[in-house]
């Protein structure tokens, strides 16, 4: 099993940062009911003896979970989103030394972040990757989490992206952006993405932009679909993708249904590289399938289902609805329309109870309605 | 150990070369006679037909008088892997080179016995793999070969010899017959005649399955010259043979009358079908079926599915597509370049038949 670690920047990256951790923590539990540290928990997660204080060797492979530290680097030059991580539940997940943190903030400015925090931080920076990085057995990816309309997310997100390009050419760097909207509050916003955009172009080597505005769309149709009508009482409520009920936070805050959707479809990127399946597919088979030219790397992403229902049973009439959905443009997270638009490549992931038989069945049924280049 | 398409040809395959030939010198060491090598593998994923490949290279390096049958799963026509046709024609052009004898599987024929034949609902890959499976045991198990007193203590010598005569001609197919759900099973009677002419029927129209067999198309009459019976077998759809062998297994199989199989008709001018046609018999019934009946056939019979990936793949190659994540692990343009050459070598070979 390979493991990958995830670096969050900037406020919106902290933000979704902590909800993916939550989520990933809440997902293994319900899967590992012994409490045994196995594969797939270490693909995100270190088991590390906290008992013992000699910093940095106490990691512990296999056996009883003692405490769970995050693959993770934290970094902001805003003390206020990552001390409130610091003081509420999910405190413990993570070690102090993966902090980076600065006092002033980069002021919604491209360039300070870059150029002034990125010349500022750069060895610390590195310091903390190449330590993370040595607790891993083998790794094979970096995920970033990034805004690309503010400073930090967008000037040192992507100043991290290129001290990993050159710490480690051959480690995959996969980035998530979250894309300004129409009514975004930053007024520099669109300098900003447009800086982070030549850079993710760049140095990144597959990019998965998100709009906020189709988070809220989903996030006004879940909360329709939960409070009108007949369908609204069988659907459980703790089983939507905005959700967070069963994860480790109390209360739900105002970004936290949309920073839900972002969290739960990088948990179910990653999922066949932590879980078994009969038909696996590993985060390189991502890069290399999707990509096929070495700047066309921006995948637009969709989930389903966005709720379940109270009745588990999925009769293949959803089944089929849920392969249709995937397609739809009310599903996307970023506005985008697909069955209107041409394809290059497309990657169904699938989890659950899902045979081939079913699989087949719908891809030669949807296939046919989009527009590919390729004729796959 | 995970691997991305083909560079697994090139970056993993030379660096775990020494511990699995050392595996493999193991294995050999402990037969009192190495038959041969069975490798089973993908032609669509990175590892399987990537890996694949560079080992069975190693094994023809290192064992140059030993056997080597590939065992090869064709992917699904609508697609498991974007970049499977670039896949599948480096491995196919690669295997030539090394391997006797290619075995293909084609998992969108195997999926319509399940569907069709075995009547599954929701088939998984655990349905599929297990009629792979039983075809392959319905080769390998023990049978005679023809005058023999003794179980053959060659299966894979004896399989090459009859069956890859001429290097240019490497690709077998497989039908087995018959192949049904346990419940129909109850209530099927079988006969050698019904189960033999079905099997002629399967080979001379080219189906893959005992359903939906085309019983217009007949064996051209003789007495046309070649180039025109070339055309001629074309309008008929009529699938020619170089080598057939069949293996029947169950009970009364010595009263099997294969004559049918050893009509010249049915092959191509230059081999006799005395050369041609072999059966292996055993009557030890195999796998619940009283009677089964197997065609391993090195015929045309997988000509349109391997124009069709070509084709697929020069479309994508011809803009380049995907071609720098190859690049970037040592497959170079002239490599892609060499193997579409030498597939469409085969592809004219084979129709030339």
């Amino acid at each position: 099993m390979t493991q990958s670690i995830v670096v969050q920047v900037g406020q919106c990256g902290n933000q979704v940062g902590c909800r993916f951790w939550d989520l990933a923590l809440r997902e293994h539990a319900s899967v590992n009911k012994k409490g045994i540290y196995d594969e797939a928990l270490s693909s995100f997660f270190r088991n590390v003896d906290t008992r013992r204080s000699d910093g940095d060797n106490n990691d512990i492979s296999g056996g009883k979970i003692r405490s769970l530290k995050a693959r993770a680097v934290l970094i902001d030059m805003e003390e206020g989103v990552v001390n409130e991580i610091l003081q509420g539940p999910l405190r413990d997940v993570f070690d102090s030394k993966q902090l980076i943190t600065d006092v002033s903030g980069s002021g919604n400015n491209w360039a300070v972040g870059h150029k002034v925090y990125g010349s500022t931080y750069r060895e610390e920076i590195v310091e903390n990757l190449r330590k993370a990085a040595e607790h891993c057995d083998c790794l094979q990816c970096f995920f970033v989490i990034h805004s690309m309309g503010g400073g930090t997310g967008s000037g040192l997100g992507t100043f991290v992206l290129n001290v990993l390009e050159d710490e480690f050419p051959e480690v995959y760097r996969i980035v998530t952006s979250v894309y300004p909207s129409a009514e975004d509050d930053v007024i520099t916003s669109p300098y900003n993405s447009v800086l982070a955009m030549r850079e993710l172009t760049e140095h990144a080597d597959c990019v998965l932009p998100i709009e906020n505005q189709s988070l809220v769309d989903i996030v006004n149709k879940i909360k329709h679909m939960s409070h009108s009508g007949k369908l609204g009482a069988e659907i459980k409520q703790s089983s939507t993708i905005i959700s967070g009920q069963g994860g480790v936070k109390g209360q739900e805050k105002p970004f936290d249904a949309m920073n839900n959707i972002v969290a739960n479809m990088l948990l179910n990127l990653t999922s066949s590289a932590r879980f078994e399946g009969s038909l696996n597919m590993d985060l390189n088979e991502i890069t290399m399938n999707l990509v096929p030219f070495p700047n066309l790397h921006y995948l637009v992403s969709s989930l389903t289902p966005l709720y379940t229902l109270a009745d588990v049973n999925v009769p293949s009439r959803r089944l089929d609805q849920m392969f249709s959905d995937a397609f739809s443009k009310d599903h996307q997270l970023i506005h985008s329309d697909p069955k209107h638009s041409l394809y290059l490549a497309c990657a169904l992931i699938v989890r659950g109870d899902v045979q081939v038989s079913d699989l087949r069945r719908n891809i030669e049924r949807n296939a046919s309605s989009l527009q590919s280049i390729m004729g796959l | 150990m995970y691997t991305v398409a083909f560079p697994s040809f090139c970056v993993h395959g030379p660096r775990h070369e020494e511990d699995i030939m050392d595996l493999v010198r193991r294995e050999v060491e402990k037969c009192d006679r190495l038959g041969g090598f069975f490798n089973m593998m993908s032609m669509a994923g990175g590892t399987g037909s990537g890996m694949g490949t560079y080992i069975t290279q190693c094994l023809r390096d290192t064992y140059p008088h030993s056997f080597i049958l590939n065992q090869v799963t064709w992917p699904y026509g609508t697609g498991e892997v974007i970049v499977q046709n670039y896949n599948s024609v480096l491995t196919l052009s690669h295997l030539y080179q090394s391997s006797d004898a290619i075995l293909v599987h084609e998992n969108d024929t195997v999926h319509k016995i399940c569907a069709q034949l075995m009547n599954i609902k929701q088939i998984s890959f655990k349905d599929v793999n297990k009629v792979i499976a039983h075809q392959l045991g319905s080769v390998l198990q023990p049978a005679y070969t023809e005058g023999a007193s003794e179980y053959n203590r060659n299966p894979l010598g004896d399989l090459m010899k009859s069956m890859v005569c001429h290097p240019e001609y490497k690709l077998l197919g497989l039908r087995n017959i018959p192949q049904m759900s346990e419940t129909s099973l109850a209530y099927s009677v079988f006969t050698w005649p019904g189960l033999l002419k079905h099997l002629r029927q399967m080979l001379i129209a080219n189906a893959k399955m005992e359903e939906g067999i085309d019983w217009q198309v007949r064996p051209p009459a003789g007495g046309l010259p070649p180039a025109e019976k070339g055309t001629h077998n074309k309008q008929l759809r009529f699938n020619t043979s170089l080598a057939n062998l069949l293996i029947l297994r169950g009970k009364d199989v010595q009263s099997a009358d294969t004559g049918g199989f050893m009509d010249p008709a049915l092959y191509t001018s230059w081999l006799p079908p005395g050369v041609a046609s072999s059966t292996w018999r055993t009557p030890m019934s195999f796998n619940r079926y009283e009677k089964s009946a197997t065609l391993v056939s090195n015929s045309q019979f997988l000509l349109k599915p391997l124009d069709g990936i070509v084709g697929k793949a020069w479309n994508m190659f011809a803009s380049r597509a995907y071609v720098h994540q190859y690049t970037q692990f040592g497959i170079s343009e002239e490599d892609f370049l060499d193997s579409f050459t030498a597939l469409e070598q085969i592809i004219a070979s084979y129709t030339h038949l």
